[in-house]
């Protein structure tokens, strides 16, 4: 308990000096937003007077202070362009990262565990070695890059796949699944070599234990030692990473959103940095910032639960 | 899986003198056969050098300037005028991707230089005074974390705006973390031991304890990180000039091309595949090489050992 206490305690210094920091930066900019608003050929009366309405000519403690207090409220402040509520639209698009995130980790598993389990059953085997060059390849792929070879492929040449495009979940399953694949496939051939490689060590670790010996001394079969005795103890450390990519992938998506035109919360950051919609950037980042330090909360708590020597905290210092 | 523990079961009986000899001398071999460079390390260096020597040479080739428009090829494939083609704008690609890797080998060099440079020493500040120094280094990592990189750089790209100093020194922010802990947890490992403590009694200062005792020990963690670090700059470096909010637009670079290239992928798909194979060769070069060379630092330092 102790442990956790100290853990949020940490989560929300880091929350403030993430706020602050991101304001600090939106706001002493040169040429700030009241004149992005007036526009290219406006007098410097109508910025004075833009900048009067919108409070900006106050000091920024102050404005930082009315800000972070309407975080807590829900109040996150309205797009200078729009005029779109920015908690709103972030809330509205989250859903739709969240469920790209959660799909490229699974085509990562997919991919991962037989990879994984293939490897570990004969270190340094062919097999092994085949997938241990593919991962070195995959990991030198970016994925952007990655996303411009599937689409050429799959929706250009093969035709089988839309190359970019949302359907909301209303609209049936498959027609929300299918422009999704693409998108997931990309980061997901980036993120499962990490996977990949963290259950092969624990496994090959696994499968020297005394009991995997005496179940292939009892004549049991590979694939049922593999997958049904060691597979499970294998894959801690991989389970600990799923939590920790999870909080990684919200950046990931930033740059696959864009492509396929998906829109996510990381589109809507992207667009706002074209625009210079400062409001709407400093609710982004808050929020990206959050949902990482959330989800690094929630692996720290599953981490003391599993593993009760980390609850103690000594190990970490 | 089976054999193997049958392999070890006989061995420990069946044991000689001449048998273990055998073994050490089979041991020392596998050792120099696994220190030695092999073609995982010469051929991408080979062309790493490549790329290099064009990118540093690159206006003693005469090749057209890399914005200059050739009317005649516009959106062409290769050519016997243009190597690689033209790009939609009837620019050089061959040109265009030699001078796209100044960019992108500039910051991959510069930007995890910069990141580690940092890193070092508030690691080592941290490390070695401990105290509320530790504590506030500790917070401001964890804040800088706390922010996913690509936003970290989406911002600065707004604030400080794309110029290569820009790029490469905002990118070797993100590197601070990472060799901040390393060298932090390197510094405290070393800050206690005796050379350091017999430091201390003659009398020297703490910035000379930490540049001539600590940091030598300290250094060839952080090498091997500089090594890792480099083809992610590039990746990264990609990743933003991609989405157009690396260096400005008519200088040329991978990511940007690639991005020009996406918008013409079903027409002219050759303007986006070959800055995207040349950026995944000088990657995967990259990692090779930096891999082996890692893997010789391990072997030195345990040899040394």
């Amino acid at each position: 308990m102790r442990y956790l206490l100290q853990r949020f305690q940490r989560l929300l210094i880091v929350l403030a000096a993430v706020t602050f920091v991101t304001f600090l930066l939106v706001n002493v900019l040169p040429g700030d937003v009241a004149y992005e608003i007036a526009g290219m050929d406006s007098s410097e009366e109508e910025v004075q007077q833009i900048r009067e309405d919108l409070g900006l000519n106050r000091p920024i403690l102050v404005r930082y202070g009315e800000w972070v207090g309407g975080i807590f409220t829900g109040d996150w402040g309205r797009s200078y362009l729009s005029d779109e509520d920015v908690w709103e639209s972030i809330t509205d698009r989250f859903p739709v990262s969240f469920e790209l995130m959660i799909l490229a980790q699974i085509l990562a598993l997919t991919m991962a565990i037989p990879a994984g389990i293939v490897s570990a059953f004969r270190p340094n085997g062919r097999g092994d070695r085949l997938i241990g060059s593919v991962a070195f390849a995959s990991v030198s792929m970016p994925s952007f890059m990655t996303a411009i070879l599937l689409i050429y492929f799959f929706a250009l040449y093969l035709g089988w796949l839309p190359a970019t495009g949302y359907e909301p979940i209303s609209s049936g399953l498959w027609e929300n699944l299918r422009p999704m694949i693409l998108p997931a496939l990309s980061l997901a051939l980036v993120e499962w070599t990490v996977l990949m490689r963290t259950l092969r060590v624990e496994m090959i670790s696994v499968l020297q234990e005394n009991y995997i010996a005496l179940a292939r001394a009892k004549g049991m079969p590979n694939y049922r030692i593999l997958l049904v005795h060691a597979l499970r103890p294998s894959s801690f450390s991989m389970i600990t990473l799923l939590g920790l990519q999870v909080a990684r992938l919200l950046g990931g998506t930033i740059i696959i959103e864009q492509i396929f035109g998906i829109p996510g919360v990381g589109r809507l950051l992207i667009h706002a940095v074209y625009t210079r919609d400062f409001i709407v950037i400093q609710g982004c980042v808050t929020f990206f910032a959050l949902a990482f330090v959330t989800a690094n909360f929630i692996v720290d708590i599953a981490y003391a639960w599993l593993d009760p020597r980390v609850r103690t905290g000594g190990a970490h210092g | 899986m089976a054999d193997i523990s049958q392999e070890s079961g006989t061995k420990s009986y069946a044991a000689t003198p001449d048998d273990k000899a055998a073994k050490h001398a089979e041991a020392i071999a596998h050792f120099k056969k696994r220190n030695k460079f092999g073609l995982y390390f010469w051929i991408p260096m080979v062309w790493l050098l490549f790329v290099l020597f064009c990118a540093v040479f690159a206006p003693l080739f005469g090749l057209p300037p890399a914005d200059e428009i050739d009317w005649m090829y516009i959106k062409e494939g290769p050519n016997e005028v243009h190597w690689l083609g033209t790009d939609s704008l009837g620019r050089d690609m061959l040109s265009r991707i030699i001078y796209g890797g100044r960019v992108s080998l500039t910051v991959g060099f510069a930007a995890p230089f910069i990141g580690v440079g940092l890193g070092l020493i508030l690691g080592m500040i941290a490390g070695y005074y401990r105290g509320w120094a530790d504590e506030i280094i500790g917070i401001a990592i964890d804040t800088w974390l706390a922010i996913p990189g690509l936003v970290i750089l989406l911002l600065f790209s707004v604030v400080f705006g794309g110029s290569l100093f820009m790029v490469c020194f905002s990118l070797g922010l993100l590197f601070i973390p990472t060799a901040a802990r390393i060298t932090r947890a390197a510094t405290l490992n070393y800050a206690g031991r005796e050379f350091v403590l017999a430091a201390k009694a003659l009398g020297a200062s703490d910035f000379r304890i930490l540049t001539k005792e600590v940091f030598p020990n300290i250094i060839w963690p952080l090498i091997a990180f500089i090594l890792i670090d480099i083809p992610i700059a590039i990746v990264i470096e990609g990743s933003l000039s991609f989405l157009g909010l690396s260096v400005k637009a008519p200088t040329p670079s991978w990511g940007g091309i690639i991005a020009e290239g996406r918008e013409v992928l079903s027409t002219s798909p050759h303007i986006a595949m070959y800055p995207t194979l040349v950026m995944f060769l000088t990657v995967l070069s990259f990692n090779l090489v930096g891999d082996a060379i890692r893997r010789r630092l391990a072997d030195v330092r345990e040899g040394a050992i």
